[in-house]
């Protein structure tokens, strides 16, 4: 009889993936991070960058200090925040076999956004104003820290209902429903704030890679690592979601305890990179369906890297697009991932022909 | 038949809990077992609490009262339970981009360690459900381009890979054509006996379900509900909706009467002596039959079709009889006596008014 050429030394699911796939994606990645390096207002040549990162001496000063300081934690950033988004999205996607979840389907972003509206719009708070204005914008560990506040607040109370819900998609519509419980209290402090501070608040959520270094850098690193890791080690049962949750059950999956640990799982990705980066959207979308093109397979254990890889070289791509090369200005980063992304994941999805749904 | 059953309930009343609110789908159930190398057909009418059964024997969903014991224990945890029973279900699997034999491989989830990775004897145990379910083509498919029939096989060599003593199914034929339905059937037959599997599954298929069952569940009402009755309370302990089961032999229950009172409506009626439907209500013109064998068989048909009841004492007389290796049928009323060689000539001549 004939046995499938993936049976070989395949995993639970799927066919090993042919090598050149990955080893593409990494050549990608390091196109990426060098052009992310390479672009911004001050233009550094390939050549340059080269010798910047690989010795500690020698070279132009001022090139040195925006490398070292500024674009270097930035790509950082966007590698965390590339990993993290598409990873949870990966997730939710599963968790609710549902193709058009996104890592704030549970209301975690929005749980961030209320805690920097909280900490940006404080009745006009003349101290607040002050220390925010002080530490610089986003980066300021005050938004940093309220953003953190809000969305653990939020996936606190997610985690409370998800223990008294049987199934996945009243947890889904429960967790929309917070969602817009959360942005209708952010925008009831809007209304009654005063146009500069909505303003602060707004540019905020236009999202920005820029403002995280040094110690936040850090915290953001632990913060994803661990999510990623929880991510990882539940593939296995993810895998297992995708026959839905009778089957799951049947095959000696504790639904319950699953959705908690996924659950858990998102929101520190998510809660994490909001707070720090602000909310970035399209990415943990999008990534998972290019991922799931890119390797034609439902193994998550195959998805999560394929889907940290994509998201990763995404996010660099358009953080170098949001400061076209030249230019002085520089677009805010959610803008340009749905600008610039959207219509690449469509025309993927209209080649491919047959969307490859969660 | 005396080996150690691989499932017995206690006291065993389904239902639902939703909020303080017990909904009883079934009465106290008798004690049921099921035994290894034994294939159970579960049947009932539409809404008589099958797949609740189901789900409730293979712990989908908590008893209301009593207990479910497999392999000797009650209260087995999620993961020993599904070392014990692999179900197929009638949940859709099509929307994933599974290929099949991904999805097949996942019924070695209970017995693969933290990673899911594959050893080889769980591959050698895939090889086998696949080779037994026949869908050795069908391995590089998606699962969302399988057509139905294609899917239950496939869903089934899924619960095979889950290499269980115990396997369930929820109403597998419904969605097949009838060649489908008889090899998938068979197919569970030949599992029970080559792979000494208790199989369990429920159907609407009375026909195939009396050939290859070794023991009926009949669910059925208790007390029926009246055409237009309100549907059973919630929170009523002891309700006039709530289904009770009788079980043994398909045979046995034929021939007590125990099937003709479960599926009796107003407008349907079980047939003991056929072991079939009667889709055509009882005629007023009768009609005496003479002759045997196949022709005779397909020939009483044919008139019951038309309305004709089977008489001893009728006047219309038809003789069924073998001319030189073909069979002829000869037409005596009590003024005409004329041959014909097919039934359709026959049903003619029967339905011609001048006849009589």
């Amino acid at each position: 009889m004939r046995i499938a050429p993936e049976a070989k030394n395949s995993p639970l699911l799927g066919r090993t993936p042919s090598g050149w796939r990955w080893l593409g994606l990494l050549l990608l990645l390091i196109l990426a991070l060098l052009l992310d390096l390479t672009a911004g207002a001050v233009r550094i040549p390939f050549r340059d960058i080269f010798h910047l990162l690989f010795s500690r001496s020698g070279g132009d000063d001022t090139w040195r200090f925006i490398v070292d300081r500024i674009r270097l934690p930035k790509a950082c950033t966007a590698v965390l925040a590339g990993c993290g988004l598409s990873v949870g999205g990966l997730q939710m996607q599963t968790l609710f076999r549902n193709p058009l979840a996104e890592p704030g389907v549970l209301g975690i972003t929005a749980g961030a956004s209320l805690g920097v509206a909280a900490v940006m719009l404080a009745g006009g708070s003349m101290a607040t104003l002050y220390a925010i204005k002080e530490l610089g914008g986003s980066g300021s560990w005050m938004v940093t820290g309220a953003a953190c506040l809000g969305a653990a607040l939020v996936m606190l109370v997610v985690l409370m209902l998800a223990r008294r819900v049987r199934d996945n998609v009243t947890m889904l519509i429960i967790g929309l429903m917070i969602n817009s419980i959360t942005i209708a209290i952010t925008s009831v402090w809007q209304y009654f704030s005063n146009p500069e501070e909505v303003k602060e608040y707004l540019l905020w959520t236009f999202g920005s890679l820029g403002g995280v270094s040094g110690n936040q850098l850090l915290i953001l690193t632990i913060m994803i690592g661990s999510g990623l890791a929880v991510a990882f080690l539940s593939s296995k049962m993810l895998d297992a979601l995708l026959l839905g949750e009778n089957y799951a059950r049947s095959m000696g999956l504790t639904v319950e305890r699953a959705r908690l640990v996924i659950i858990c799982s998102t929101s520190l990705l998510v809660g994490s990179i909001t707070a720090f980066c602000g909310p970035i959207g399209f990415l943990g979308i999008a990534v998972p369906h290019l991922a799931r093109g890119a390797f034609n397979t439902a193994s998550h254990r195959i998805l999560m890297p394929a889907s940290c890889l994509i998201g990763t070289i995404l996010l660099l791509l358009c953080d170098s697009i949001a400061q076209w090369p030249g230019s002085q200005t520089v677009l805010p980063i959610n803008i340009v991932t749905s600008l610039i992304g959207a219509p690449v994941v469509i025309f993927l999805l209209l080649r491919t022909k047959n969307l490859k749904v969660y | 038949m005396n080996s150690t059953p691989l499932l017995v309930t206690r006291g065993l009343q389904t239902g639902y809990r939703s909020g303080g609110k017990k909904t009883l789908v079934s009465e106290q159930l008798p004690e049921l077992t099921i035994k290894a190398g034994r294939l159970i057909c579960l049947l009932g009418p539409n809404g008589s609490g099958k797949s609740t059964l189901l789900r409730t024997l293979a712990g989908l969903q908590p008893a209301l009262h009593g207990a479910v014991e497999i392999a000797g224990r009650a209260g087995l945890s999620s993961s020993e339970l599904a070392r014990q029973i692999s179900l197929v279900l009638t949940d859709r699997v099509g929307g994933s981009n599974l290929n099949v034999y991904s999805l097949v491989a996942l019924g070695r989830y209970p017995w693969s360690g933290w990673l899911g990775t594959l050893n080889d004897s769980d591959r050698e145990i895939i090889r086998r459900s696949i080779e037994a379910a026949g869908i050795d083509a069908l391995l590089e498919r998606k699962v969302h381009t399988l057509s139905d029939g294609e899917s239950q096989k496939v869903m089934l060599a899924r619960a095979l890979a889950q290499d269980t003593p115990i396997l369930m199914l929820d109403e597998p034929t419904a969605h097949l054509d009838l060649p489908s339905r008889i090899r998938l059937m068979r197919l569970l037959h030949q599992l029970a006996r080559e792979m000494n599997k208790g199989i369990l599954l429920s159907t609407h298929e009375l026909d195939l379900a009396l050939q290859v069952a070794d023991e009926v569940w009949l669910l059925q009402s208790a007390a029926p509900l009246q055409m237009g009755e309100a549907p059973p309370q919630p929170g009523a302990m002891s309700q006039p909706g709530a289904m009770s089961l009788q079980m043994g032999a398909p045979e046995d229950l034929v021939l007590d009467g125990t099937f003709e009172t479960a599926f009796e409506r107003e407008d349907v009626s079980f047939d003991r002596a056929t072991g079939v439907f009667r889709i055509h209500p009882a005629g007023k013109r009768t009609i005496r039959l003479s002759g045997s064998g196949i022709a005779a068989f397909w020939t009483r048909r044919a008139l019951s079709r038309e309305g004709f009841n089977i008489r001893e004492e009728a006047t219309t007389h038809i003789d069924i009889e073998e001319q030189a290796g073909r069979t002829a049928w000869r037409l005596r009323t009590p003024n005409a006596d004329r041959q014909y060689n097919s039934i359709a000539g026959l049903l003619e001549a029967l339905n011609d008014p001048n006849l009589s």
